[in-house]
């Protein structure tokens, strides 16, 4: 018996990692996993790989450009394609770590909405951080970011991500600052100064959240009151999980999250081939009921149930009233906040 | 002689694999903490025309023109981006602003004077002294910055070491929290640890074996997955909470999650094994008879335990409890989704750097600290034992 637990002791240790090589010309594409990924699975990758008969490697990962260097610089880079955020998307591009896009080869840029296409990127998905409260629990919810920081119109902890990211504008969006001037004053002193200011008041009721699913399930547990998060899993939970979510998209953060091409990528043109593909208005329009991302072809939107749509970023009434993101903001300045927010939420 | 040889040829095989996937990568990871490549690969010009320089002198005309050259043949050669994020880490916005002034200087119409007022008209800290003075520390091959920024010190631009602002100081914070939750753990993985060792040494071989297969058990479950049944257990409606109101016995749920109640409950619980299992091969080679002379010797329960039970399982207490500390100093997953913002560890800020930012030469750095306090720690429990410490049962 003793040998036994020692063997089993053993094999606790003894994990190890098979690797799977791609084969040339098959496509190995890298999205965020989860009821999305299934989407992009059913609506494009199975059928453009049939049509083409080429195979296509369907791999996840959770982001995070050291990630990317890593591959590149390492010199073992397997993936093609990947699903990548808006501040990778310009550092990476200028890091030469993701291949130029040809627009003639993806559809032209007319084919997408404003500002989706970029040098190395292709606007693929947009999704907000919405403020989100059980509509079960509380009948008169929250209206504005002002609410959220207001404990005694509406007592109890609050999630928010942990992240000087998006914490530091909604702080400054509550306490009044217009939306457009909101990053020119992040840029001074005083104005960071002031948002961590804001931040202070209701420290003492925030949790901080890292993983999506966890505000969702804050706020069903009743942890928290109302929650800082992303809108994908506000909807799903309503819809999978017969939850009662309610939103705010007034001053919402919105971002883009973009499809890049790996540099030196063996099968550049089958890439292109493919995000033109995912580029279709027709083609992001069967996504939609996969999980609610906003679409960026224009006129996708057009040819979804109404009913869904405007549950979307990108419907028209809800895009009137978003936040947002500076990408480039972040990239100059996310390493020293960052900092500074570890600093900040690491004292009580 | 032969014999020795012989010894030596049968370890190579083991010792090269070690030097090769072992000790190498660490060296050559350990190395990216003070080591400055990004800049002087980027910018050898610009670094060979501030040689002699120092900050408060002006700057040398030709310092632009060269800046200008590097801008351009940098950026060609894929190498300006990297030195740009390097010198962001120092003077925030400097990425976004060399990689506009790389594309400016390129397509500048020839016969264009790069001098201080046309960086100046771009951004007036690429003209600025403080600019150059940050280029010139990181022209390498090796400078402190990272092990400097990991203990919350920084250099002004005269190069003398000052502590970071106030509010951006985290590591020594980070560095004493780390320990204060390894240790904590320790002693409550002892405290709960000690008395089912005993027991499995007191109780018959068969009872002993099932007992240890329910100490293995959760070995057997992904550090995940336990993690996660933590979370259930423990938030506001969770099961503890649930069962503690229905039974009358609390009014109001209690915070148990999202903070260091949570972090303690679950890491105790997860590396809990690692203490029973060194700490019961100890006490089971134990002679009962020793107790039984003392008892015969006029000793007490309490005299029997402290001066001869306990000395005896010192050094399982000791390897249990290095196991469980050091372990403990690396964890990530168990604080990141049990603990709240002021409960996360060193490891948390490694993998940060590592996987979100990029940043491997504070990742380095900050893993250099662990590696450094682990063999301290290490050799302290050493001495403590009289280098009898073992690191399995």
């Amino acid at each position: 018996m003793k040998n036994t637990a020692k063997t089993m002791a053993m094999g606790i240790f003894a994990v190890a990692c098979l690797g799977q090589a791609a084969a040339a010309n098959d496509l190995t594409v890298v999205g965020w996993g989860g009821p999305h990924q299934e989407g992009l699975h059913a609506v494009y990758w199975a059928p453009f790989a049939e049509a083409n008969g080429i195979k296509i490697n369907e791999e996840t990962w959770d982001g995070g450009l050291g990630v990317l260097r890593t591959k590149i610089e390492g010199g073992s880079n397997t993936w093609d394609i990947v699903l990548t955020e808006a501040p990778e998307v310009a550092a990476g591009c200028d890091e030469g770590l993701f291949e130029e896009i040809d627009t003639a080869a993806i559809g032209g840029v007319d084919r997408y909405i404003p500002g989706a296409v970029s040098t190395c990127g292709v606007g693929a998905l947009v999704w907000n951080i919405m403020l989100a409260y059980d509509g079960d629990k509380l009948a008169e919810g929250p209206k504005d970011w002002a609410d959220f920081f207001d404990t005694t119109k509406f007592p109890g902890k609050r999630a928010l991500r942990n992240n000087a990211k998006w914490s530091l504008e909604i702080a400054l969006l509550a306490d009044g600052v217009p939306a457009d001037q909101v990053y020119d004053l992040l840029k001074t002193p005083e104005g960071v100064d002031r948002a961590f200011a804001k931040l202070d008041t209701i420290k003492a009721d925030l949790v901080f959240w890292k993983s999506g699913g966890q505000p969702i399930e804050m706020l069903a547990a009743g942890d928290v009151v109302m929650a800082a998060a992303y809108n994908g899993r506000i909807f799903n939970a309503n819809r999978n999980d017969g939850k009662n979510f309610k939103v705010v998209w007034k001053d919402s953060p919105y971002t883009m999250d973009s499809w890049v091409i790996m540099k030196g990528s063996p099968n550049k043109d089958e890439a292109l081939k493919l995000i033109e593909f995912m580029g279709r208005p027709e083609n992001q329009a069967l996504m939609v009921p996969y999980s609610p991302y906003g679409t960026t072809a224009v006129g996708a939107d057009a040819l979804v149930d109404a009913a869904l749509v405007s549950q979307l970023p990108t419907a028209p009434e809800n895009l009137a009233v978003v936040f947002h993101e500076d990408a480039t903001f972040w990239n100059d300045n996310g390493d020293k906040l960052a900092e500074r927010w570890a600093a900040w939420t690491g004292t009580n | 002689m032969q014999k020795a040889r012989h010894r030596l040829l049968l370890l190579a095989p083991l010792a090269a694999f070690l030097l090769v996937f072992f000790a190498g990568p660490i060296a050559g990871l350990l190395s990216k903490s003070v080591r400055e490549v990004e800049v002087p690969r980027a910018l050898p010009r610009t670094i060979e025309a501030l040689e002699g320089w120092h900050y408060g002198a002006p700057l040398p005309p030709a310092v632009f023109t060269e800046f200008a050259s590097d801008l351009v043949t940098a950026r060609e050669n894929e190498t300006l981006a990297h030195a740009a994020r390097r010198l962001n880490y120092e003077i925030p916005g400097l990425r976004t602003t060399i990689m506009r002034a790389s594309k400016k200087v390129g397509a500048a119409p020839e016969g264009t004077r790069f001098d201080s007022a046309f960086f100046a008209e771009l951004d007036p800290n690429l003209a600025s002294p403080e600019f150059f003075a940050v280029v010139q520390r990181a022209r390498g091959p090796v400078s402190g910055f990272y092990l400097l920024s990991a203990l919350d010190l920084q250099r002004d631009f005269k190069g003398n070491i000052e502590w970071a602002p106030e509010e951006y100081r985290i590591y020594i914070d980070v560095l004493f929290r780390t320990l204060l939750i390894s240790g904590s753990v320790t002693l409550g993985c002892i405290l709960l640890g000690f008395p089912l060792a005993h027991l499995l040494t007191s109780v018959s071989e068969k009872t002993a074996d099932w007992l240890i297969v329910l100490v293995l058990l959760p070995f057997w479950t992904s550090l995940l997955v336990r993690t996660a049944g933590w979370v259930v257990l423990l938030q506001r409606e969770g099961l503890i909470n649930k069962t503690l109101i229905d039974l009358g016995f609390l009014a109001e749920p209690l915070d148990l999650i999202y903070n260091r109640t949570g972090v303690l409950i679950s890491m105790t619980h997860v590396l809990l094994p690692f203490m029973i299992l060194p700490l019961y091969g100890v006490l089971k080679g134990i002679p009962p008879l020793y107790m039984k002379a003392a008892a015969s010797l006029g000793a007490g329960p309490i005299t029997r335990f402290f001066w001869v039970y306990l000395p005896l399982a010192a050094p399982g207490l000791v390897a249990g409890g290095l196991m469980v500390f050091i372990q403990a100093l690396g964890y990530y997953i168990t604080p990141a989704l049990v603990g709240g913002a002021s409960d996360q560890m060193l490891s948390f800020f490694v993998a940060n750097y590592t996987t979100d930012t990029g940043n491997w030469g504070m990742a380095a750095t900050l893993g250099l600290i662990m590696l450094i306090l682990t063999l301290v720690l290490y050799a302290i429990a050493q001495r403590l034992s009289g280098g009898r410490t073992q690191l399995a049962g």
